[in-house]
């Protein structure tokens, strides 16, 4: 498969994910959403990475090495997310994020 | 099930087959493969999307890591298919459930027509930018392919070479210990809120 089919699949997660977070009306849907866009930037890193790498030996490990850095702060996103996600469900008794809005007030 | 759910789900597992058709014909086994592993990616989505519980949208989200990690493997980089699994399907979707425990649900959340149409505009949003890149992109690409193979030798030396990744790496481990720290921190149950709650309203 070429490069383009792996661009398609990646833009179309990318753009089910802006999705996500656009129409579901719920936090838990906002952090998928942004895993899936997560994912499809690793999927644009790792097959550029993978197209870039010639028979001679040329191109290196960049594209790999900043999908590994992605999935490392994707974990860390998504711990701080889960625990911020808890205390504005304890403060507001809510889930959907257009009712977190104590600095209107 | 509703009659909207249930055309949904059948139109979602009829693709399958014909993708797979398609990418055996276009390419034999890889493309077959490709085709599985793609429909995986967008099929977990779509269905995460359009499903009005949250818990089977968390479970959606699996096909859509393990697809990921099947088109890393494609791609010939099995250390990080391998971590995309552990990670993403071992850790933040056990996160994300932890998540959907602690929530109450919401079944009338989802609105059908808000949906469709954040369908449609994704549809025509794709095609849109696929027509113009398939127009006017022109990647570079080495003229000849190498063959896949394991750099996972590679990957660890870049992560400790002086000359590589090491500030990098370690800025990684700084900020994931900062964000753990700060997670349990932020996470934590206050004094106050373990004194029973006069109103008979529990989180």
């Amino acid at each position: 498969m070429g490069l383009g089919a792996y661009i398609a699949v990646s833009a179309a997660l990318f753009a089910l994910g802006i999705v996500a977070i656009l129409v579901r009306r719920n936090v838990l849907y906002v952090l998928m959403g942004i895993e899936m866009i997560l994912n499809a930037a690793n999927i644009n890193f790792v097959a550029f990475d993978r197209f870039n790498q010639s028979a001679s030996g040329g191109g290196g490990l960049e594209g790999r090495m900043f999908a590994i850095f992605v999935i490392i702060l994707a974990a860390a996103e998504a711990a701080v997310a889960l625990a911020i996600v808890l205390n504005v469900f304890h403060l507001f008794n809510s889930v959907k994020p257009s009712e977190a809005d104590l600095l209107r007030e | 099930m509703e009659l909207t759910d249930r055309i949904f789900y059948w139109l979602v597992a009829a693709i399958a087959p014909l993708a797979i058709g398609a990418g055996a014909l276009a390419a034999g086994g890889p493309g077959a493969a490709f085709a599985l592993f793609a429909w995986l990616v967008l099929g977990g989505s779509l269905v995460c999307l359009w499903e009005r519980s949250v818990v089977r949208s968390a479970f959606a989200l699996l096909g859509t890591f393990g697809g990921t990690a099947g088109l890393f493997l494609l791609l010939g980089s099995d250390f990080l298919a391998m971590s995309q699994i552990l990670i993403y399907v071992g850790g933040i979707l056990a996160l994300i459930l932890f998540g959907v425990m602690l929530t109450p649900p919401d079944l009338t959340e989802r609105k059908l027509p808000r949906v469709a149409t954040g369908l449609v505009a994704v549809g025509a949003g794709v095609a849109f930018i696929a027509a113009k890149v398939a127009m006017t992109a022109d990647w570079v690409q080495a003229a000849e392919l190498a063959e896949p193979k394991s750099a996972t030798r590679e990957i660890g030396v870049g992560f400790v070479a002086a000359e590589e990744y090491v500030i990098a790496f370690e800025l990684a481990a700084v900020v994931l210990t900062v964000a753990l720290v700060a997670a349990v921190y932020v996470a934590r149950r206050r004094v106050v809120d373990l004194a029973p709650a006069p109103s008979g309203e529990q989180s």
